[in-house]
């Protein structure tokens, strides 16, 4: 039962590599994902999270006539590329970034303001390994402004 | 067998076992988190909820007070101090759950103020937005270095609004990763709500047909569900309890508003290098509709800055 005398030293080095990769995703999300908005201003909100090759995370936002947005979904340099789809209310593909190469940012604007869902996918791509890789994947909104 | 339960090592054992657990559901990697709302729009959405189950992580997001406050302005409203929320207020608020909604309402405003180049309010609203956030326990959600960096630019609106952008990405930032949802939710709330109150107080009701920035109230229905569903998420907070009834009133006022849209049809403009999304919507928005919202959001809003 020796083991139990190292619980308690895994443990809190558990949570604090737990708060680490949230730190490590906030910062990636500030020096990756938002430089890639360009010349589009950040609207202030953050949207990032691990992910492990294979996993999806999806994001609701409602988007408005007569703004330019540009999304930026931005992965880890470990990961395999990520995959992301846009979604209208009725659950037809209105964009995907897979038959763009994977690009990783996607401009429009709207003629009518809409709710929208982003769904990301971290591929599967790339060798076989018994671990399968994980990282940050943050997902960004950038609008233009209108003087 | 008894040794595992011996207090010098199988119980904390134990204790410390359901708080790697905890902290591995806090990590936000392996369940379904429901931090926010719903896709409702104005159609069947039944089959989108069925995605749900699928996603590892769900995001649902509110129009930021940067974006509502640009909202605002690009529909052509007029500048007017007298409705934002006075700086003086900062020192009444000592809760969490007053700091929290008052710092997106101060943020909002200080938005506001920003895009309307009103030079000294953005200083003051800056400040009033720091003492909430310092209040919250945020660490360097505002820096004094950002405050100068907005003294030396303060005629340099792009720089005010990346400024504005960072600071609010530092706190929601900081709340989510210091499991604080329902702190953040308060503060999305708060920013929300002050958009759709300083919206509905620059529309006159004789207006509403011809005035853009009445169809950006509206526009709002489709971010109700978001709110709601988010606010949900994190039931069971006696303050989140209270605003979320408070919000089932809003929901109820923009029930009575229905949007009927045209399919979207995405056509890839060569010369603005982006894609248009083409569709057609409209709404039923009446004078009384719209009186009734407006006073339900008032009445919420200064509920919160009370």
């Amino acid at each position: 039962m020796k083991i139990f005398r190292f619980i308690p030293i895994l443990a809190v080095l558990l949570i604090l590599s737990s708060s680490d990769a949230n730190a490590q995703c906030k910062a990636f999300a500030r020096q990756t994902c938002i430089p890639a908005l360009e010349a589009f201003t950040h609207d202030g909100n953050y949207h990032a999270t691990t992910l492990v090759a294979g996993e999806e995370a999806e994001l609701y936002k409602t988007f408005y006539s007569g703004m330019e947005y540009r999304l930026a979904v931005c992965g880890d340099d470990n990961l395999p590329p990520v995959e992301f789809r846009v979604l209208d209310a009725n659950r037809n593909v209105i964009y995907s970034n897979k038959e763009s190469d994977y690009a990783r940012i996607w401009d429009f604007k709207l003629e009518s303001s809409q709710q929208l869902k982003i769904m990301v996918r971290v591929t599967t791509a790339g060798p076989q390994t018994t671990t399968p890789p994980s990282g940050c994947v943050a997902i960004m909104f950038g609008f233009k402004l209108k003087q | 067998m008894n040794k595992f339960f011996k207090m010098d090592n199988g119980v904390p054992a134990l204790v410390i076992l359901f708080a790697i657990l905890l902290s591995a559901c806090n990590s936000g990697g392996k369940s379904v988190k429901s931090e926010g709302a719903t896709f409702r729009a104005t159609r069947d959405n039944a089959a989108l909820y069925d995605d749900l189950k699928k996603a590892e992580k769900i995001f649902y997001t509110l129009p930021s007070p940067l974006e509502s406050a640009m909202l605002i302005k690009s529909a052509g409203a007029l500048f007017d101090n007298t409705i934002l929320n006075p700086v003086d207020n900062a020192k009444n608020y000592s809760t969490n759950r007053s700091m929290a909604l008052n710092l997106g309402i101060f943020t909002c405003d200080l938005s506001f103020v920003s895009l309307y180049d009103q030079t000294q309010m953005i200083i003051d609203y800056m400040n009033a937005a720091k003492k909430m956030a310092d209040g919250l326990g945020i660490l360097d959600a505002i820096s004094e270095e950002d405050i100068s960096k907005l003294e030396e630019n303060i005629h340099n609106q792009e720089v005010i609004m990346e400024i504005i952008s960072q600071t609010y990405l530092n706190s929601n930032s900081y709340l989510e990763d210091n499991g604080q949802p329902a702190i953040a939710a308060m503060v999305l709330t708060g920013g929300w709500i002050e958009g759709l109150y300083l919206s509905t107080k620059l529309v006159s009701p004789k207006d509403i047909a011809t005035n853009k920035l009445a169809g950006r109230i509206v526009d709002q229905k489709l971010s109700i569900d978001n709110l709601m569903s988010m606010l949900t998420g994190n039931k069971g907070n006696p303050a989140i309890d209270d605003i979320l009834v408070q919000m089932e009133r809003v929901k109820a006022v923009f029930d009575k508003i229905t949007i009927t849209t045209t399919d979207i049809k995405p056509e890839y403009s060569e010369a603005e290098r982006l894609t248009l999304l083409r569709s057609q919507a409209k709404s039923n928005l009446t004078v009384e509709v719209f009186r009734e919202l407006s006073s339900v959001v008032t009445e919420i809003r200064n509920s919160f800055v009370k």
